[in-house]
């Protein structure tokens, strides 16, 4: 083992190895060790490459070509300037920009009985006992987004919400990079909902147009008994930008958790999910969509692992490539020996466009109980000519057939999203998608 | 002016060796008539309407087709239909995702836009639909839900006719929308139609029998066999057909 020979370091990874060399001490032992220990890991493996199966189709150690300077903090008008994602969904907003929560932008007044609101950077001064919870979700093998993130992030959204507290008004995090240097940030946050709560959270991601900025942000939800957890997440960073986001689940008995993630932005862009169904009867809802364009690369895998009977998953991807663009599914539903009656499905559709785009489908089942029912599928074609003549036929011009049948793909996966205010500002954003197509 | 004016069309499937499937044949269509096209199952009729409607899986190969004084075979699909050209068709496709409603408006306003008229607005639209759809026995359940999505296929010719009456094209194509209907239904089909009949409307009504011309009255019937019309007449060659059946044109043909 030892005998393993390090390849020559990219730039990039000796850049991150820099950074790496001065922690932050804020958070008491435990949350200092974590990010020893995840830094200790990067530097003995480093960026992920194809020959790595989980990064097969995104291959960062080609496609992250060095590493950018930590993100300085924003100039509050700059950003309140860039912001435009989501504002209009009666959501409570708050901001992180450049990685850092923005106070002056952000809703933390009259909170609702039962929802507590830190940012991780007041967390780690010693505030709040939530801090407990915060890097104990496991992927079980090495990440190295998720360990940059652990070992760089100093700031984030800490969310509690308390036992049986039922908040109807949703908490989305913005996430906005400001500034005219391309540089790096990274965020980090926790979403723990107590037994029987309900809550939706939702994040966003944007930037300013061109620039070729990073961004690395991971969030750990811990979901208790009975809760019901909606997540609804928005990526739009620049066309250049490179985005790279974890999202770890860990879910107790009966619960109900549903998320679905829209990629539309950043030149590439890599989501990765970690679902640990930890409770007996939880009901589990993934899905997603992604409208790329140009060269853009976006990537979203995600592994499940049933671990105890009688679960029931459900994961619905659509992906519309045009031009050259790429996209790439991955996912792994891992059923344990002790989860009978699983119930498991996971679905990939992609929609090609334009001549050049490619897009990898890896769906995969690992199943060592023997009373289950799991299932996947994956197809990638083009537009139905049928369809379009139908449309056209009716007087309907070829951009506008393609628009209405675009539309109508990626709206099966956002009609998922139960927020009226937000799966609203979905298909808002996934017609002005449209409406830009040349 | 004749409205449609088809001369010795010739078309065959696309691709270098592609079957010809119309073989010379030649059609006028004068505003304010009804024609109707009967013929021997594979002779061509669903491949016309399709050629007429603008479907490039065909390559004409020679013949001319004039519609409204224009040569109809230069125009993209969509332009044809908001020159007036409208195929009711035979099998019409669910298009799950898109709600009946989005579908007909956007298709009644892409229509008004290229016509260079203004798009309706939506209390207009609301109640166009509303009274037409009334008519057709459609309700609001079915519009609510996407194009032909679940419907039956009774359902589905119906619904046909509601966008053709929303439209209100100036040439009505017609492939065999009496198939799949029940006896009530064909009545209230024939009707909607009828009640479209006008003196600068035309019709091209495509059916395998007499009983849908017992409702829709045509001026004119046409025989076709394998790619070309064989015989012409007035609506009383309907009932020798439904008496005598499609022998005698095989025979001459082969
Ligand atoms: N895309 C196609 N590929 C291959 N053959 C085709 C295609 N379209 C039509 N044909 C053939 O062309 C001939 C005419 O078909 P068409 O559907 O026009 O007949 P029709 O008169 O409408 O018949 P029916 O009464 O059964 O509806 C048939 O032999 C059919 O198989
Ligand atoms: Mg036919």
């Amino acid at each position: 083992m030892n005998a393993e020979i390090r390849p020559i370091r990219t730039p990039a990874e000796q850049g991150l190895s820099g950074e790496l060399k001065a922690l932050s001490r804020a958070g008491g032992p435990r949350i200092v060790a974590l990010r020893t220990a995840a830094a200790q890991a990067f530097n003995d493996n480093g960026l992920p490459h194809r020959r790595v199966e989980e990064w097969k189709y995104t291959d960062l150690r080609t496609l992250m070509r060095e590493a950018l300077p930590l993100a300085t903090p924003a100039a509050v008008a700059q950003v309140e300037a860039h912001q435009g994602l989501l504002l209009d969904t009666g959501a409570r907003r708050i901001v992180v920009a450049n990685g850092a929560v923005v106070p002056e932008l952000s809703d933390l007044a009259d909170l609702e009985p039962g929802l507590s609101i830190l940012t991780l950077a007041q967390a780690l001064a010693g505030a709040g006992e939530t801090l407990a919870r915060l890097g104990t979700l496991e992927p079980g093998r090495y990440d190295a987004a998720l360990a940059l993130n652990t070992a760089l992030a100093t700031d984030g959204v800490v969310i509690e919400v308390g036992e049986g507290a039922q908040i109807a008004r949703p908490v989305h995090v913005a996430h906005v990079v400001s500034g005219h240097r391309p540089a790096a940030s990274f965020a980090r946050s926790l979403v723990v909902v107590g037994a029987g709560a309900h809550f939706t959270y939702a994040e966003s991601f944007e930037g300013p147009a061109g620039l070729g900025y990073q961004v690395n942000s991971a969030t750990e939800f811990v979901v208790g008994d009975e809760a019901h957890l909606d997540v609804v997440r928005l990526q739009e960073d620049s066309a250049s930008a490179l985005h790279l986001s974890t999202l770890l689940f860990e879910i107790g008995r009966a619960a109900k958790v549903h998320a679905f993630s829209f990629g539309i932005g950043a030149g590439v862009a890599r989501t990765t999910l970690y679902a640990n169904l930890a409770g007996e009867d939880s009901q589990v809802g993934f899905n997603g969509a992604s409208l790329l364009k140009g060269r853009q690369h976006a990537d979203a895998t995600l592994f499940l692992d049933h671990q105890v009977p009688g679960c029931e998953s459900r994961e619905l991807f659509k992906t519309v490539l045009d031009d050259s663009a790429r996209g790439v599914f991955q996912g792994k539903i891992v059923v344990r020996q002790a989860a009978q009656k699983t119930d498991g499905r996971m679905m990939s559709r992609a929609l090609v466009l334009g001549d050049d785009a490619e897009m990898d489908n890896k769906p995969e089942l690992e199943i060592f109980a023997d009373d289950v029912q799991c299932g996947h599928g994956a197809t990638c074609g083009a537009i139905d000519d049928d369809l379009l003549f139908y449309l056209r036929a009716r007087g309907i011009s070829l951009k506008d057939a393609q628009s209405l049948l675009v539309q109508a793909f990626v709206g099966e996966a956002i009609e998922t999203v139960e927020h009226d205010g937000l799966r609203e500002a979905l298909v808002a954003r996934a017609e002005a998608w449209l409406a830009a197509r040349g | 002016m004749a409205l449609l004016d088809i001369d010795n069309l010739h078309a065959r499937i696309g691709g270098d060796h592609g079957k010809e499937i119309l073989k010379g044949l030649s059609l006028t269509v004068n505003p304010g008539e009804v024609h109707a096209i009967m013929g021997p199952n594979g002779s061509g009729k669903s491949t016309l309407s399709y050629i007429l409607a603008g479907k490039d899986d065909y390559e004409v190969t020679d013949g001319a087709v004039t519609f409204d004084g224009e040569n109809l075979l230069d125009m993209e699909i969509d332009e044809r239909a908001a020159k007036g050209v409208f195929l009711a068709f035979q099998y019409p496709i669910e298009v799950p995702g898109v709600a009946t409603m989005t579908f007909l408006r956007a298709a009644l306003n892409a229509q008004r836009k290229k016509r260079g008229e203004a798009e309706v607005s939506t209390p207009d639209f609301l109640r166009l639909v509303k009274e037409r759809a009334g008519h057709l026995g459609i309700n609001q359940d079915m519009l609510r839900r996407g194009v032909n999505v679940g419907f039956s296929g009774g359902e589905k010719k119906r619904a046909e006719i509601l966008q053709m009456a929303i439209l209100q094209p100036k040439l009505c194509i017609l492939d065999e929308t009496d198939s799949g209907l029940d006896i009530d239904a064909l009545k209230v089909v024939s009707e909607g139609v009828n009640a479209l009949r006008s003196p600068d409307r035309a019709m091209i009504v495509i059916t395998h029998y007499q009983r849908l011309l017992n409702h829709i009255v045509p001026d004119f019937v046409h025989v076709m066999n394998k790619g070309r019309i064989v015989r012409s007449g007035g609506k009383e060659l309907a009932l020798e057909l439904e008496a005598n059946g499609y022998a005698e044109y095989q025979q001459d043909a082969a």
